[in-house]
């Protein structure tokens, strides 16, 4: 399960932060989605549910519906294709995010 | 209290030091004048006395990208590099010292190609200087031995977690031969328990290391970076009394100072040309010139308050090195003038260059670099090169 995006108060001190780049995993402050150009959109038509894009996908933001479709989940997909690219069936296209509305 | 004495070679002490410091994993590529270190360190988890991994790793960048997945854990890392090796893996470098990973590392001084050249200078190490490394230049075998064992302590210490480079001048110190006192494992185990820390993988916590900030939050982790270094002037002071009394050697703290007390004019230095400029200092004591060496041993932390000290005492101060930014002077000239700029009383200063690509620095250039401090006044070259083959056009 990705986690969830948690508020976040900018720390007024130095010391509220912590004394190194480490922190408990799954604290997420922010989306992460905001450098894609591309992204994948599914056809749930054409997909059979293989599952190949969510084992390829880098950033496990491939998630699997009740019927075993897929679905993204765009706050934080970089639209780096490699699911459009290695699905066989060709379920997955790459949109450009400025075109979508045109879909 | 109990020793053994040894005669090895600088590179032998490392290993030594090394092993009493107990590693986790030690990952290693080979590179000359280092090599020895690792050789030995291999022997010694073959033959059972270092309870280590040994990764030999396919190149320096890996060998510090390794160092740090090591570290990451909450295990002790080492690795060794030299000249074109520490240069390839800059990039590390520098990741391993944002990430707070308190890594211990042996940098043999030798020169940059090209010209290529094996042999020894120190710009290699100095052009690393704002890697955020802590950095020790030693003088002797000795000193190298206690160093990797007052490496750990510092760089782990809760409010330094910051990386630990010690330098040894390629050949001069790695390859020759002196007797030094080897410290009990029992004596060394104490001082230095293992290392604990609460930011690293784990399956009972799970941390993310090593994570983005973004610009609202980068700077805040680099002044952190900064303070912890900085604070990390006192650790150094303490560990270094602390091992003087348990092991009956320490090393004055960031500088020594010898005969500088009532000194007309003090020579700086950084690693083993000191030994030579002190033989020097005795002979023209005897002779009547009020005479005296000052030893850089940390250049990050910067001794600032030890230079500034010196800045009040003497009035003509020469800085000997082996390094030269091109353009501009020596780097430790430029540190130490930066830290003199504080003072009320202007101090006259010289850059000393000499010894690039492991020319040797001599008696009779020492004597001549005392003799035009003495004479001088005021100094019309602010640098001047020492040692030239041959004169330089005007
Ligand atoms: S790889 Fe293609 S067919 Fe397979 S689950 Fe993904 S979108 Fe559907
Ligand atoms: S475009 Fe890249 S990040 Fe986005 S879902 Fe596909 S593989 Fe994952």
């Amino acid at each position: 399960m990705r986690p969830k995006v948690k508020s976040y108060k900018q720390p007024s001190k130095l010391s509220e932060y912590p004394s190194t780049p480490a922190f408990e995993s799954g604290h997420l402050v922010s989306k992460n989605a905001g450098w894609r150009t591309f992204k994948p959109v599914v056809d749930a038509e054409k997909c059979v549910g293989c599952l190949r894009c969510y084992l390829v996908c880098p950033d496990g933001v491939v998630a699997r519906t009740k019927d075993n479709k897929v679905e993204i989940e765009y706050d934080f997909c970089k639209g780096c294709g490699i699911c459009a690219h290695e699905c066989k069936v060709e379920a997955i296209t790459m949109v450009k995010e400025a075109d979508e509305d045109e879909i | 209290m109990k020793s053994n004495r040894k005669f090895v070679s600088g590179d032998e002490a490392v290993a030594l030091g090394v092993r009493l410091a107990r590693p986790h994993i030690i990952s290693a590529y080979p590179i000359t004048p280092q090599t020895i270190v690792v050789e030995r360190l291999a022997d010694f988890v073959e033959d059972g006395s270092l309870k280590a991994e040994y990764m030999h790793v396919e190149s320096e960048h890996s060998a510090m990208a390794a160092a740090m997945g090591v570290s990451s854990v909450g295990a002790r890392a080492f690795t060794a590099t030299s000249s074109q090796g520490l240069l390839h893996m800059a990039e590390c470098v520098h990741y391993a010292s944002g990430a707070r990973f308190p890594i211990v590392m042996m940098n043999a001084n030798r020169s940059i190609a090209v010209p290529w050249s094996i042999y020894g200078d120190q710009r290699d190490s100095l052009s690393m200087l704002d890697s955020g490394w802590i950095q020790v230049y030693v003088e002797d075998a000795q000193e190298a031995l206690d160093m990797m064992i007052q490496a750990y302590k510092v760089a782990e210490n809760p409010e330094v977690m910051t990386p630990f480079m010690v330098n040894l001048d390629g050949f001069v110190l790695t390859h020759t031969y002196e007797p030094i006192e080897l410290p009990e494992q029992e004596m060394v185990d104490q001082f230095l328990p293992m290392y604990q820390t609460g930011n690293k993988m784990s399956m009972d916590e799970p941390k993310s290391l090593c994570f983005s900030t973004s610009p609202a939050d980068n700077q805040e982790f680099k002044v952190m970076q900064h303070m912890a270094m900085e604070g990390s002037v006192d650790v150094i002071r303490q560990v270094d009394a602390e091992y003087g009394k348990v092991f009956g050697r320490s090393y004055h703290g960031l500088t020594e100072s010898y005969r500088c007390d009532d000194a007309d004019a003090v020579l700086m230095t950084l690693g083993s040309v000191t030994g030579t400029v002190r033989c020097v200092v005795d002979e023209l004591r005897e002779k009547g010139f009020k005479v005296g060496v000052f030893k850089i041993r940390f250049m990050r932390p910067f001794p600032k308050d030890e230079v500034m000290a010196l800045g009040k005492a003497v009035s003509k101060l020469g800085v000997l090195e082996k390094n030269i930014s091109f353009g501009n002077e020596g780097t430790v000239f430029t540190n130490v003038n930066s830290a003199l700029m504080a003072l009320d009383t202007k101090v006259q200063s010289k850059n000393y260059v000499g010894g690039l690509g492991g020319r040797d620095i001599t008696k009779d250039h020492i004597r001549a670099i005392f003799m035009d401090l003495l004479n001088h006044d005021r100094f019309e070259e602010r640098v001047e090169f020492i040692g030239m083959g041959c004169e330089i056009n005007e």
